[in-house]
């Protein structure tokens, strides 16, 4: 090869001036596999080994073992974006199912390939917000018990577009409509509510929120998940305009914070949405095909004016959370949805009974989880139910929040015999 | 050996690779499920099942659920099925060639996959500090080990893609210039750069300053000391560039935006072609992201999940953003000591967040394995063996590649032709082809990085693909692709009268 291409070797390829030419070293010692792995295994084995009762935001579903199976199939797996559609069918086949199951989960008519978590996805609908031309303002405004880190991220994005965003009140851990109606005026652009909210209380006023958004001609932004909306009220039905959240409640498990954000929106709001979109075509064997579409809205080709920077999105995970919506079927995923209510609502009793703590503290339907009330300090509650193997959220001084799916379910049992011994 | 060596002799013959009876060198056919005027139909098309939701059986009141809920009620068997048959039209890395140009489509190992699947790194990122120091100490590592790479004095792994590190980057530079009370409204970014670089400075609010390339194809320093002054609050560029050039200016770029007060951005997507040979620290970048999939070889998984860490300066790690992982006693930014501890803290004037938790956390510890797997020495020959591969399908291909020297990655035109149809057609013999169109300097242009992963044998075939294009007739790159599962689609139409869901085509 080097004959070929006419150098004596490999470095005399290197176009680099000397001044700036790194003669040093890493001082990276080269690994075998299996030394690496080994390596590897023991630092994550650091990690004391807890059953998770945690959720606020990032949640463990039992996967399907058929979901690793098929989605590690390397065509799916190391293939590229679908820039050459003919070749890549298959991939864009399965997030055009993606997106037909977000569209019946949300009532809304399009929705996006991924985002790359539920906070990002609400920061796109912030900068969203200023592209709709029916939007005027520049205030957005979210429940004051959103999540720390989302509200971060969606102040990060709110700072290009000069974006204000200020929280409303909440009442037993949803909207306080009339704390809201106050807080709405004509600049506000965008008005976000969640269900279930950070606290796991399932809203109940949707549909008043989004008529006091409508009311100021604000978009109406509702956060949520796939498995919450097979079984909630849906957000087309309450007047949201944008859908947001995290759909890795599907197809991915605890997986150390990483998500996949979902944006739902609506069809008049096409030609603003961020990422990319799969769109159905015909070939020229005149049958149907499929291909990323409208792509005009995108970085590639429009640079600064793009809709968003998004390139790279969460696409595998999309695929993920497909194939484990198709392994459910219409009421497996009903059923792990009410689940997700009984288990909270069960759960939440049995602490009840437990001398020293009340739950759950919220007067509201639950889903996957709740905050509850510990006589003792919060943090020496957890850190008992630590030794005891268990980890749950500290929220407060004197409140922890704990979170229960199908994947703790068997768990519960020694769960409340620990909480009766450390509470 | 004997059979191989025939082989390559007839792959170089004028008559190889005659289209539908080629008989020589490799030949393709995806496979190709067809039904009824479609491929493999929809899961709705299979199935439609409705059921309601709601009623005396149900945990909620009726006024807080929906009604019914319509989708596929398949067996696992019929969806085992489904999907093997879409992966069977879709084309990986593991499949063949994959030369795509600034897009690094490099082999995946397997161990990493096996790695990130262990089940203690499913783990919530929302426990103590002390309960998560598997987490923490790899992520710590990684830091290092990314740092060390780039000669950046602190990395955050929070960016979950190369665009949100730009992002990350970006608001960085911003926070840095109003905290000195600097008011700066311009990024500075070449004409050749990715359009993420130009997306991501007006998603910041900037005003974005196109710079025109030089004539060799690199920055003209003149007419960058021309567009740079007291607004400019960073230029960004990726070295070597999207043409494979490295900018040899490099020094002289730094001063003249550094004389301004601005910052120098380093766009790390090409930075697989440097490793172990010059360092964006070195080069006087302030400011860098790394694009794990392109360097370090994590799966691109059809579009994602990557992640998109953030390196910097030493007067910059104070706005990285929160939290961010030090070694407990001394500070440090990272090592792998089993015996230290590690701990998440706020930097001083963090940016804040740009990711609801910390990342993608399962695709940054394939990033750590594999750059221990490869240490000094291995990313080092990375690099050879991608610079040797480009150079060498460069020079067994019939068309002008007429900027150079090139690095990684190499922008050939496709002449007379027009660029995506003799994509097209190169798909026919099982090759993906090059990024196409893109950067516009050159006429047609086919951007392409075969990387280190392609063998000698395998990049005589993907050459013999190149030459057997060139030389078919329009008719031929009109036609194409004919071997592909699907035939060539109608773009333009598909966009005219967007069909985003089945729920669309049924209402039809």
């Amino acid at each position: 090869m080097l004959d070929t291409v006419g150098v004596p070797d490999e470095e005399a390829l290197f176009d680099i001036p000397e001044s700036v030419h790194f003669d040093g070293e890493f001082d990276i010692p080269a690994r075998d596999e299996r030394t690496v792995r080994r390596e590897l295994e023991n630092a994550l084995g650091r990690s004391d080994d807890l059953t998770e009762f945690l959720g606020r935001g990032h949640y463990a579903h039992y996967v399907p073992a058929l979901v690793d199976d098929l989605a590690s199939r390397q065509e799916f797996l190391t293939s590229y974006t679908q820039y050459q559609p003919e070749v890549a069918q298959g991939f864009l086949q399965a997030l055009f199912e993606y997106q037909s199951l977000l569209v019946e989960l949300a009532g809304l008519e399009v929705a996006n390939c991924s985002m790359y978590d539920a906070a990002t996805a609400l920061g796109e609908a912030a900068t969203l917000s200023q592209r709709v031309r029916s939007v005027s303002g520049e205030r957005v405004l979210v429940p004051e018990n959103v999540r720390e880190g989302k509200l971060a991220v969606l102040d990060r994005y709110a700072d290009g577009p000069g974006l204000r965003v200020d929280t409303y009140p909440t009442d037993e851990g949803t909207a306080d409509i009339d704390g809201l109606a106050d807080a709405v005026d004509d600049e506000t652009a965008l008005v976000y509510a969640e269900t279930p909210t950070v606290v796991g209380a399932i809203e109940d006023s949707l549909g008043e929120i989004g008529d006091l958004a409508d009311a100021h001609d604000a978009l109406f932004v509702v956060g949520t998940d796939p498995v919450a909306m097979a079984l909630l009220e849906r957000p087309v039905d309450a007047g949201a305009d944008v859908v947001v959240g995290e759909a890795s409640t599907l197809g991915l498990g605890s997986a150390g914070g990483m998500g996949m954000g979902l944006f739902v929106t609506r069809k008049e709001y096409l030609r603003q949405v961020p990422g990319r979109l799969v769109g159905a075509g015909e070939d020229r064997a005149e049958r149907r095909a499929f291909t990323l579409t409208l792509q005009t809205r995108e970085q590639h080709i429009r640079k600064e004016r793009a809709t968003s920077n998004i390139c790279t999105n969460q696409a595998w995970l999309a695929l993920r959370a497909a194939i484990h919506a198709a392994t459910l079927g219409p009421d497996g995923l009903v059923d792990l949805a009410e689940d997700c209510v009984r288990l909270a609502t069960d759960l939440a009793d049995r602490l009840d009974d437990v001398d020293g703590l009340q739950a759950p503290v919220h007067d509201r339907h639950h889903f996957r989880e709740f905050q509850a009330r510990t006589d003792q300090p919060a943090p020496a509650v957890a850190s008992a139910l630590e030794a005891e193997g268990f980890a749950v959220h500290v929220v407060g001084d004197h409140r922890i929040q704990v979170c229960v799916t199908d994947a703790t379910e068997p768990a519960v049992d020694d769960f409340v015999a620990a909480m009766a011994e450390v509470a | 050996m004997e059979e191989r060596d025939r082989y390559r002799r007839d792959v170089g013959a004028d008559d190889a690779r005659e289209e539908d009876n080629g008989t020589t060198g490799t030949t393709y056919d995806q496979a190709r499920w067809t039904d009824d005027g479609a491929y493999e139909p929809l899961l709705a098309e299979k199935d439609q099942t409705e059921v309601s939701v709601g009623g005396d059986d149900s945990p909620l009141p009726d006024d807080l659920t929906r009604d019914s809920l319509e989708l596929p009620a398949l067996s696992e068997p019929e969806l085992a099925r489904h999907y093997a048959r879409l992966s069977e039209m879709n084309y990986g890395v593991d499949s063949g060639p994959f030369p795509l140009g600034s897009c690094t489509m490099k082999y995946n190992p397997k161990f990493t996959e096996a790695l990130a699947a262990h089940p203690d790194a499913a783990v919530h990122p929302d426990r103590p500090d002390e309960s998560l120091q598997g987490l923490l100490s790899v992520a710590a590592q990684l830091q290092d080990y990314l740092g060390r790479i780039g000669g950046m004095d602190a990395v955050t792994l929070q960016p979950p893609a190369g665009a949100a590190g730009e992002f990350t980057g970006i608001h960085i530079a911003k926070a840095y210039h109003e905290h000195n009370g600097d008011n700066r409204t311009e990024v500075v970014i070449p004409d050749s750069a990715h359009g993420t670089n130009f997306a991501t400075a007006a998603m910041a609010g900037f005003d974005v300053v196109e710079l025109p390339s030089a004539e060799d194809g690199r920055v003209d320093v003149a007419a960058l000391e021309a567009a740079v002054g007291d607004d400019t609050a960073a230029l960004m560029l990726t070295n070597p560039n999207t043409l494979g050039l490295f900018e040899r200016d490099i020094e002289a770029i730094a001063d003249v935006v550094h004389d301004a007060g601005g910052l120098l951005y380093y766009d790390g997507a090409n930075l697989n072609a440097l490793l172990g040979r010059a360092c964006p620290g070195d080069m006087g970048f302030d400011v860098m992201h790394y694009n794990v999939h392109k360097t370090f070889a994590t799966p691109h998984g059809g579009g994602g999940p990557g992640a998109g860490p953030v390196g910097v300066v030493e007067k910059l790690a104070p706005f990285l953003p929160t939290p961010h992982v030090r070694a407990t006693d001394t500070g440090s930014d990272g090592g792998s000591d089993s015996a230290t501890e590690y701990e998440r803290y706020q930097p001083a004037h963090s940016i804040g967040k740009v990711h609801g938790f910390e990342g993608n956390w399962l695709v940054l510890l394939k990033t750590c394995a594999y750059i221990a797997r490869l240490g000094d020495s291995g990313l080092a020959d990375a690099s050879a063996k991608a610079v040797l591969n480009a150079n060498y399908l460069a020079e067994r291909i019939d068309l002008e590649v007429p900027y150079g020297p090139f690095h990684h990655e190499f922008v050939a035109s496709a002449g007379d032709r027009d660029a995506a149809d003799f994509a097209k057609r190169m798909l026919d013999y099982g090759v993906h082809p090059p990024t196409t169109k893109w950067p516009e300097i050159v006429d047609e242009a086919l951007m392409t990085e075969p990387t280190e992963a392609e063998s000698p044998d395998s990049l005589d075939d993907l050459a013999a693909a190149f030459d057997a294009v060139a030389d078919a007739d329009e008719d031929a790159l009109a036609a194409a692709p004919e071997r592909t599962a699907a035939r060539r689609i109608d773009q333009v139409e598909a966009a005219r009268e967007p069909r985003l869901s089945w729920h669309a085509l049924e209402s039809e």
